[in-house]
C-alpha cells in the first residue's frame, strides 16, 4: 500500500514508457503493478517507481490506516488516479468520459447521501468525523473502482469482498455485498432504536426519523443498481436459452437434413432413390417442425419403434413406410382424430395394405389417403388413379385384398369397399363404426 | 378473365431464388412470368406497377408474410388473384393467407402441369384447393351434418354438397372426376368449392382461428 505524498514529489519525471502515447500531467511513472498485487497494485506501484522495497510502503501505507484512516483513503485516491501498467488512463479518466453516469443522478444521489449524513450527524447518530469520512470516501472511490474497473482490479476486489461473507461467485458475491449493506443500514438502525430506548420520548422520535432517512437513503443509493441487477440476469437467462435452442436445432439439421443431403448427393444418378430421400426428410423435418416436441414426433429413424397413439398419427406413419418401401409418393390428409384401440389398428393395417397394393400394381406415381373421423365411424379412402383392375378375374391370386383387407375389417365389425375398373384407377373405402356413438 | 388459350400474366413471390427459377422453368412456355420479388416492400410495389393476372405467392415471406403482400394489393387492385404456395402445412399459416384473400393453395411439392392448370384456374376466378386444404376447412368447420343445399352463403357452415365435394378433393379427386362422381357439371363444382372460399373468408367465428391455432400440423 502507498500514499500519494511520495507520488507527488515525481510530478516533473519523464515517461517511463517509451512508445506509448505519453501521457501529461504527473502520475507518468509511477502505475499499479500487475503481477504480485495484493490488491490495487498501488504500493508495489509506488515502490517501483521511487525504487524501494514495496514491504515498506505497504508497512508504511498500514500505519497510515491505523493513524485516523487516512492511508485507505490515499490508498483509494491512488488506485483510481494511477494507471494500471499498460493501460492508457487512470480510473478516474475513464469514469469522467463514461457515459454510463447521469450527471444529475450523481447530483442527486450526492445530496441524499450528504443531507442523511448531515441529518445523523446533527442527531447525534455518529461514530465520529475522524471515521465517518474516510469510510465514506473510501466507499464511493472503491464503488467507482467497481464499476470502471478491467479484470485485474475486479479479481482484487473480489478477493477482498469474498472474503467478508462468503463465496466468490457472480451472483452471490453481488448478494453478498448486498448483504453487507443491508446490514450495515440494520445496525445503524438497532444503534439508534437503543439510544432512543435509554434517552427520552423525544429521542425516540428523532431516533425513528434517523433510522428511516438512513433506509430511505440506502434504498435511494442502490434501488438503480438492484435494477440493473435485475435486468441483467433476466438477460443473462434469456441469451441462455436462446443458444440453447439454436445447439438443438444445429443438432438436429445435422443428423437429418444434412445427412439426407449428403445422400442425395451421392444418389444423383437414382431418381427414384432421390425422390424418397427427399420427401422422407421433408415429412421428418415438417413433422419436427410443426408437431413441436410431441414424444417421437422427431426421431429420425426410418422405422420408429414406439406406436402411434392416434389414428391420424398412425396412417401418416404407415404411409411413410410405404413410400420408403415401395418408392411411390403418398399424400396423407387427416380430418379429427381419435386414439388408437384394437379395431382401429386393424383399420391401420388394412390401410397400408391398400397402400402397398396401390403401389405395387396401380403404376401410379402417386397415392392420396383420406382419414376421416366422424361421430360415428371412422373412414379410410386409400385412392390411386392408375391401371385398375377387373376385381373378379384376379380374385384368386389377391389374398392380399380379400384377406388382408375385407376379412380384416369384417372380423373387426367394418366393411370394406373397392370401387376399381381397368383405366379407372381403384379406391378402397374403409369404414369401422366407433364404440359406444 | 384469360382467353381459353392465352398465356395468363404470372408474378412470383418467394425469397428463395432457387426456388423462383425452378417454378420459371417449370411453368416454361405456358404463363408468361412477367415479374418477380423477393420481399413484401418490392413485391406490393412491383405488383401494382405490373399488374399481372396471378400471384403466385409464398406464405412466409420475410416483411410480414404472404398475407402482408394481399393485403396490401387487394384495395387498389383488387383484380390481381393470389394462388398461395407453401412449404408449409401449419394450419394456421395456409389459412391466414387465404383469409387476406388468396384464391386458393397449393404445395410446393405440386408438379409443373398441376402447377400451370391451378394458375389458369385462378386466373379464371376460380378457386383452388388442394387435397390438403380441404381437409384443413373440414376440419375447421366440422365434418357433422352440413346445412341444406342452397341455404344462406354468410352462414358459418358448409352445406352438405359443399362438404360431398371438399371430401372428394380432399380424397384425391380432380375437379373433373369429382364432378362425375356427384352427377353434376364440373362448373358446379367449381361454384361450390369458390362459396367455400368465401366462407373461409368471411367468417369471422372464433372458432376457426381458435382451431388453427391448436392445430398447426398435418
Amino acid at each position: 500500500m502507498g500514499s500519494s505524498g511520495p507520488v507527488t514529489d515525481q510530478m516533473a519525471s519523464s515517461d517511463a514508457h517509451p512508445g506509448r502515447t505519453p501521457r501529461t500531467g504527473p502520475w507518468t511513472r509511477v502505475t499499479r503493478v500487475r503481477d504480485g498485487r495484493v490488491l490495487g497494485g498501488v504500493c508495489a506501484g509506488v515502490a517501483r517507481g521511487f525504487g524501494l522495497d514495496p514491504i515498506l510502503v505497504r508497512i508504511l501505507a498500514l500505519a497510515l490506516v491505523a493513524a485516523g484512516g487516512a492511508g485507505a483513503v490515499l490508498y483509494v485516491v491512488g488506485w483510481l488516479l494511477l494507471p494500471e501498467e499498460g493501460a492508457d488512463e487512470s480510473l478516474a479518466q475513464s469514469a469522467v468520459r463514461d457515459r454510463r453516469y447521469d450527471p444529475a443522478e450523481l447530483v442527486a444521489v450526492g445530496a441524499v447521501v450528504l443531507g442523511v449524513l448531515l441529518l445523523l450527524r446533527g442527531t447525534g447518530l455518529w461514530f465520529g468525523d475522524a471515521v465517518v469520512w474516510p469510510v465514506l470516501l473510501s466507499g464511493v472511490g472503491l464503488a467507482v473502482i467497481w464499476r470502471q474497473a478491467g479484470d485485474d482490479d475486479r479479481a482484487s476486489l473480489q478477493r477482498v469482498v469474498g472474503r467478508i461473507p462468503a463465496s466468490v461467485d457472480v451472483r452471490s458475491r453481488r448478494a453478498a455485498l448486498a448483504r453487507v449493506v443491508i446490514g450495515v443500514a440494520l445496525v445503524v438502525g438497532g444503534v439508534g432504536a437503543f439510544l432512543a430506548a435509554s434517552d427520552a420520548f423525544s429521542a425516540v422520535r428523532q431516533g425513528f426519523l434517523a433510522t428511516s432517512g438512513i433506509v430511505a437513503g440506502l434504498a435511494v443509493i442502490t434501488g438503480p443498481w438492484w435494477l440493473r441487477m435485475g435486468r441483467d440476469l433476466a438477460r443473462e437467462r434469456r441469451e441462455r436459452i436462446r443458444s440453447e435452442e439454436r445447439a438443438e436445432v444445429a443438432a438436429h439439421l445435422h443428423d437429418s437434413v444434412l445427412q439426407t443431403l449428403a445422400l442425395i448427393q451421392r444418389n444423383a444418378d437414382d431418381p427414384r432413390t432421390v425422390v424418397t430421400m427427399a420427401r422422407r426428410q421433408e415429412r421428418e423435418l415438417r413433422s419436427w417442425l410443426y408437431q413441436g416436441d410431441r414424444p417421437g414426433a422427431a426421431a429420425s429413424d426410418p422405422a420408429p419403434s414406439e406406436p402411434a397413439a392416434s389414428v391420424a398419427a398412425a396412417v401418416t406413419r404407415v404411409a411413410e413406410e410405404v413410400e420408403i418401401d415401395h418408392g411411390v409418393s403418398i399424400d396423407v390428409v387427416t380430418v379429427g382424430d381419435v386414439a388408437l384401440d384394437d379395431r382401429l389398428e386393424a383399420v391401420v393395417a388394412a390401410a397400408r395394405e391398400a397402400m402397398v397394393n396401390a403401389a405395387k400394381w396401380s403404376g401410379a406415381a402417386n397415392v392420396s389417403v383420406y382419414v376421416e373421423v366422424a361421430e360415428a365411424e371412422v373412414k379410410v379412402f386409400v385412392r390411386d388413379w392408375g391401371c385398375g383392375f377387373d376385381p373378379s378375374a384376379v380374385a384368386d391370386d389377391r389374398h392380399g385384398l380379400r384377406e388382408s383387407i375385407t376379412g380384416r375389417m369384417v372380423r373387426h365389425g367394418g366393411h370394406a369397399d373397392v370401387r376399381t375398373g381397368a383405366g379407372e384407377g381403384t379406391e378402397i373405402q374403409l369404414r369401422m363404426p366407433r364404440d359406444g356413438r | 378473365m384469360t382467353e381459353p388459350g392465352a398465356r395468363p400474366r404470372v408474378f412470383l413471390v418467394d425469397d428463395h431464388h432457387l426456388f423462383r427459377s425452378g417454378v420459371r422453368a417449370e411453368l416454361g412456355d405456358a404463363v408468361e412470368v412477367v415479374g418477380e420479388a423477393s420481399e413484401v416492400e418490392a413485391a406490393v410495389e412491383m405488383i401494382l406497377e405490373r399488374r399481372p393476372e396471378v400471384v403466385l405467392l409464398d406464405v412466409h415471406l420475410p416483411g410480414g408474410g404472404g398475407r402482408a403482400v394481399v393485403a396490401r394489393v387487394a384495395p387498389t387492385a383488387p383484380e390481381v388473384r393470389f394462388l398461395a404456395l407453401s412449404v408449409s402445412d401449419a394450419a394456421d399459416d395456409v389459412i391466414d393467407v387465404i383469409r387476406a384473400g388468396a384464391r386458393g393453395y397449393v404445395t410446393k411439392t405440386i408438379s409443373g402441369p398441376e402447377l400451370t392448370s391451378a394458375i389458369r384456374r385462378v386466373a379464371e376466378g376460380d378457386a383452388v384447393f388442394s387435397p390438403r386444404l380441404a381437409g384443413f376447412v373440414l376440419d375447421a368447420f366440422g365434418t357433422a351434418a352440413g346445412l341444406p343445399d342452397g341455404g344462406d352463403p354468410e352462414v358459418d357452415q358448409l352445406t352438405s354438397r359443399e362438404q360431398e365435394v371438399l371430401r372428394l378433393i380432399a380424397r384425391g379427386y380432380a375437379y373433373k372426376a369429382a364432378a362425375r362422381e356427384l352427377n353434376i357439371g364440373t362448373r358446379t363444382v367449381e361454384t361450390h368449392v369458390s362459396s367455400v372460399l368465401r366462407k373461409l373468408q368471411l367468417s369471422n367465428r372464433h372458432q376457426l382461428t381458435r382451431w388453427a391455432t391448436e392445430r398447426r400440423l398435418i
